[in-house]
């Protein structure tokens, strides 16, 4: 009988996961099927203006990198205090906000930057939509951090502690270093969660279709491009939608594989 | 003489009405090593972690009485519970170091493992680097090994060798005592016997004090022996008196393996 339930069990959760698997592949599948039919390198060459891609696609980049120089700091630093200074009461308490933060809907966060940014300054701008990311990914960042450090052993501080080094020092050079594999993981990792989301910049970098590195106006951003090219009447416009998925997806993948790469050969 | 005194020394952990340490009056030959036994629990770490207070990296402990450190230079004795400024901690703890059960290489180099405490110190000529971190690895028995790699990463080596290593380190800041916490419980036979003959070099040198749940390890290599039970000591002596003749009831029965 404890057999025979045994044999249901692995029955279920194969037939699960075969189903979860089954709409990751086909989710895939389409998206190389419409992606690779309207691909063409000239979209790295035009501008949405002209049909192409290229400015989407390295506005997206600026997006998420400005956001990563605004998050990652704060987010690290967050993560250090946690870990490593905070006690009690006020480290849990920030623990939580950021658990509370990461699970906050992306439309939401973009709703809070269009209000108190995008109103006040009178219109869309990279800026915004570039603070808007960064909320999203400081979280990650606090988590991940908090996680890395938590998992170096308590001797190695208190070695460094018994040379004579002052906490600072030791958690700069020491703790930070022990960590630095899982660390840089999950910033990777952040990056690649953000670089693919519209909500936060839908109202607040909007898109442009044209080539710029003025970040206090629209912002072309490939996410936001999509959504609007998807909502176009135009084949030739849907098509463009299509391929301009395909080539986040692969990118999106390319990050994340490269995270996992890091991870399994420094561990 | 003693290097260090400790005194009618007391000590509880955060949270606990009862001290974990009771009246504890100990000294620390020079130039000896002083061996802390004592069954699970005694308090002995607790002791030696308090010798250089690396407990007061988590607040809320209470010390009670003295622990006094002979400063070579002056010639007097500073009670050390005393401290309360950062830059007198830097001090006591070049002065008093300590070896940890597990190996706690740094992740970086060999050499920058050994020249960490030189440059916290404050040490900056390279060449004076050079010559401190080859004397420590010299000291301790590794420079043998790795005088070829030194720029490679120190999590590479074995564990005996990380262990040395952390010797070399702790060495390299030539403090007067050094501190070890049950330094080969997590190594091999062979490396515990290189440990062992090292830490018996090193005497000529430093004064020390070991930690062991090892009976034969302590009479082996220390000097003078203490027997602590449930945070008391229970006697303390020449090691050969407390191994071969013991005054206490408590102590045979330890030594002898009738409990413990």
């Amino acid at each position: 009988m404890r057999l025979f339930i045994n044999k249901i069990f692995l029955a279920l959760s194969v037939f699960s996961a075969l189903i979860g698997l089954a709409f990751l592949g086909w989710i895939l599948i389409t998206l190389f099927i419409k992606g690779l039919g309207s691909f063409h390198f000239n979209l790295f060459l035009n501008d949405l203006i002209e049909g192409g891609l290229r400015n989407l696609i390295i506005g997206q980049f600026i997006l998420a990198g400005l956001a990563s120089l605004i998050g990652i700091p704060i987010g690290m630093t967050a993560g250090i205090y946690i870990q490593e200074y905070g006690r009690g009461k006020y480290a849990a308490l920030i623990r939580d906000l950021s658990d509370i933060m990461m699970s906050a809907p992306s439309i939401v966060i973009g709703a809070f930057v269009y209000a108190i940014i995008v109103v006040p300054t009178g219109g869309t701008s990279g800026y915004a939509g570039a603070i808007a990311l960064a909320i999203m990914m400081i979280p990650v960042v606090i988590n991940t951090t908090d996680n890395m450090l938590s998992l170096v052993p308590r001797e190695l501080r208190e070695a460094g502690i018994a040379l004579g080094a002052s906490k600072y020092r030791v958690i700069l050079d020491i703790v930070i270093k022990a960590a630095k594999v899982g660390i840089m993981t999950g910033i990777l990792l952040a990056f690649a969660r953000i670089i693919g989301e519209t909500a936060p910049l839908l109202f607040t970098s909007e898109t442009s279709n044209y080539f710029s590195l003025n970040l206090s106006e629209s912002f072309p951003s490939l996410t936001v491009s999509i959504y609007d090219l998807a909502n176009e009447p135009e084949e030739s416009s849907r098509d463009l939608a299509w391929a301009a998925s395909f080539i986040l997806t692969v990118m999106v993948l390319i990050i994340n594989l490269t995270g996992r790469f890091i991870t399994r050969n420094k561990k | 003489m003693a290097v260090m005194k400790i005194k009618k020394f007391s000590f509880t952990y955060p949270g606990v009405d009862h001290p974990s340490l009771k009246n504890i009056t100990l000294p620390i030959e020079q130039n000896k090593i002083t061996a802390l036994i004592g069954p699970s629990g005694c308090g002995k770490s607790t002791l030696l972690r308090s010798m250089n207070r690396i407990h007061d990296l988590y607040p809320g402990n209470k010390y009670d009485g003295k622990i006094e450190l002979l400063d070579l230079e002056t010639g007097k004795y500073n009670n050390i519970l005393e401290i309360k400024k950062e830059n007198e901690f830097i001090k006591l703890r070049q002065q008093v170091g300590m070896i940890f059960q597990k190996p706690t290489p740094f992740p970086m180099s060999i050499f920058d493992n050994v020249a960490y405490g030189l440059r916290i110190a404050g040490i900056k000529n390279r060449s004076e680097l050079q010559d401190r971190v080859e004397t420590a690895l010299k000291g301790s028995a590794l420079w043998k090994e790795v005088h070829d790699r030194l720029d490679r990463s120190a999590m590479g080596l074995s564990g005996g060798q990380q262990q040395r290593l952390c010797i070399a380190r702790a060495v390299a800041v030539k403090p007067e005592v050094l501190l070890f916490d049950e330094p080969t419980s997590a190594l091999d036979p062979i490396s515990t016997g290189a440990i062992e003959e090292l830490i018996v070099e090193l005497k000529k040198d430093v004064s020390i004090a070991i930690v062991t749940h090892n009976m034969q390890q302590a009479s082996r290599i220390s000097d003078y022996t203490a027997f602590m039970y449930l945070g008391d000591l229970i006697e303390y002596d020449k090691t050969e008196n407390i191994f071969l003749n013991p005054k206490e009831q408590q102590t045979e029965d330890y030594i002898t393996g009738r409990f413990g």
